[in-house]
């Protein structure tokens, strides 16, 4: 299997072509800087995403919130849903653990901003 | 009564606050930030998603993790500002009228005024697309806000025009809360958003990103029903023949940001026709003295870092010009204008006013390969840049040395670019 990919590390894009075979990275071709290369194989091993997203309050206030590391994609949704269950008391600052090592990916759901 | 401060800073945004930090860190003891919503911090409380920092703390932040890192120095610092306020009137002598509910109206006379008012989206007012005028209709920032800040989803089937950043990010946005992004449309032939939210926002949720469309109808009585949209050829008129048609209940806009103006406007700031902020020198300093402006208010920025580095030149020009009593030391004087050659779109600053280094940042009118970006006095380089690629989204940098500069003997140097047009 080719999987085509654009480099994001920096502007030039490097368009990259990673060669798959029984779950394996065979070759990887067209990067132009080791950044490129190392992109190229944590994306095809184990693609990781950081999730920002809001949680209500009690009271019906929104409070934004992210992964305080990635998690895995294709644990997404799974975790939007559990975020989305969840509900917050205030006050919170700054940081505070909402939802601890979120469907076991090793990532805490954290607040990102103070609220009153 | 007219109160008389040193340094009044409209606007609190990421802009104002490190504005303020730069001039205080300069000096500067008697400052006012003027700030129109109920917090610091300005837009960047509603963009919750991350990427901001990468260059200023080494870190992803989140928008208000961002915005907090300054808020907390301004509150250590003990910097004085007004929240809930808004400015009504700005004169060129710097007099600022200004209103909020604890104070009433109120006057104040600054000796100098850093602009640091942000941008806008443009409105769909500006946008001629024919068919109905149903509700579901938003600009990109406007649905931001309903989800980031009042939580509520404004629909469930979207289509976005435009593929600035904040389009980019709202496809992403909305598709983690459950609705189906079904197209973005770009008119161009390129995204008009960095490479890294086209891959992360549309491409991780296989949303299409229809390049060289746009949408040419719109549907629906009430609330929208679909869009219609099509292919455009290289003068951006649709193709027929290329239509289609996409059902969605809500079009989001992202067409674009200009720099909030109406402040200079009225204070009769020579202001750029092509970023639609003001123009200024490397001091950010504008076409009235003691007038400074930086951050999107001056042009529009890609990331919120350069938004702090510049403003931080902003506020030190500030500091510089209070010290001095509104003196520029004379000797180091320049009169310099920038102008653009093919290839640019625009650069900031447009004038080089003293023999100080200075930085050049410019974008590009289109994506070039193996560019050569020039400064140049009449067939004299006087400074020069390689890149092997470069992107409208993407602003860049030339330095000039004070030494390049004490070489200008003209007054007008030309940028110019050569390399393959993509
Ligand atoms: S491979 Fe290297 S040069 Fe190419 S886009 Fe990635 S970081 Fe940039």
């Amino acid at each position: 299997m080719i999987k085509n990919l654009t480099c994001i590390i920096c502007p030039i894009g490097c368009n990259i072509e990673v060669e798959i075979k029984k779950g394996e990275i065979v070759s990887i071709k067209g990067y132009s800087c080791k950044r490129g290369e190392e992109y190229a194989k944590s994306e095809c091993k184990n693609p990781l995403r950081t999730i920002t997203t809001t949680v209500f309050t009690i009271d019906g206030k929104v409070l934004p919130v992210k992964t305080d590391k990635p998690v895995p994609k294709e644990k997404l949704f799974d975790c939007m849903k559990a975020i989305k269950s969840t509900k917050v008391s205030l006050p919170i600052e700054i940081g505070k653990v909402i939802i601890e090592n979120i469907e076991g990916t090793g990532s805490n759901v954290i607040s990102t901003n103070n609220m009153r | 009564m007219v109160k008389s401060t040193d340094l009044v800073i409209i606007g609190g945004g990421p802009a104002g606050m490190s504005a303020a930090i730069s001039a205080y860190n300069n000096g500067i003891r008697d400052i006012l930030i003027l700030e129109r919503a109920e917090t610091l911090g300005g837009i960047l409380q509603q963009c919750i998603h991350n990427g901001f920092g990468i260059h200023k703390f080494n870190e992803e932040l989140t928008g208000p993790e961002y915005s907090w890192r300054y808020e907390k120095q301004i509150l250590e610092l003990k910097i004085p500002y007004k929240l809930n306020t808004m400015v009504t009137e700005f004169t060129r002598d710097k007099i600022i009228t200004a209103v909020n509910e604890q104070d009433g109206i109120f006057k104040i006379k600054a000796k100098a005024v850093i602009l640091a008012t942000g941008c806008r989206e443009r409105p769909r007012g500006a946008l001629n697309i024919p068919g109905t005028r149903p509700s579901g209709i938003f600009t990109a920032g406007t649905a931001q806000k309903y989800i980031n800040i009042k939580g509520y989803m404004p629909g469930k089937s979207v289509v976005i025009l435009g593929s600035g950043d904040i389009g980019l990010i709202m496809a992403r946005r909305m598709t983690l809360e459950g609705a189906e992004v079904k197209a973005v449309c770009e008119i161009m032939p390129y995204p008009g958003g960095r490479a890294r939210n086209v891959e992360q926002c549309l491409n991780d949720f296989n949303i299409p990103l229809k390049l060289s469309h746009t949408v040419v109808e719109i549907h629906g009585k009430h609330r929208l029903t679909g869009v219609t949209i099509a292919k455009v050829d290289e003068n951006k008129k649709p193709v027929p023949g290329t239509e289609e048609y996409i059902s969605c209940d809500t079009l989001l806009l992202s067409v674009g940001l200009i720099p909030e103006n109406e402040l200079a406007k009225s204070a009769g700031i020579e202001l750029d026709s092509v970023t639609g902020g003001a123009v200024v020198d490397q001091n950010r300093q504008t076409s009235v003295k003691g007038i400074f402006a930086c951050g999107n208010a001056l042009h529009v920025h890609d990331l919120v870092d350069y938004v702090s580095e510049e403003a931080e030149i902003a506020g030190k020009s500030a500091a510089d010009y209070i010290k001095n009593n509104g003196m520029s030391p004379g000797s180091f004087a320049r009169n310099i204008i920038i102008k653009t050659g093919g290839g640019i779109r625009y650069t900031v600053p447009r004038k080089i006013t003293s023999i100080t280094d200075a930085k050049i940042y410019f974008r590009t009118s289109g994506i070039y390969r193996n560019a050569k970006i020039s400064i140049k006095e009449g067939e004299r380089v006087v400074a020069s840049i390689k890149k092997k690629r470069v992107v409208p989204a993407e602003m860049e940098m030339i330095k000039l040395t004070g030494d390049n500069i004490r070489e200008i003997k003209g007054g007008i140097v030309t940028f110019e670019l050569e390399g393959l047009h993509d």
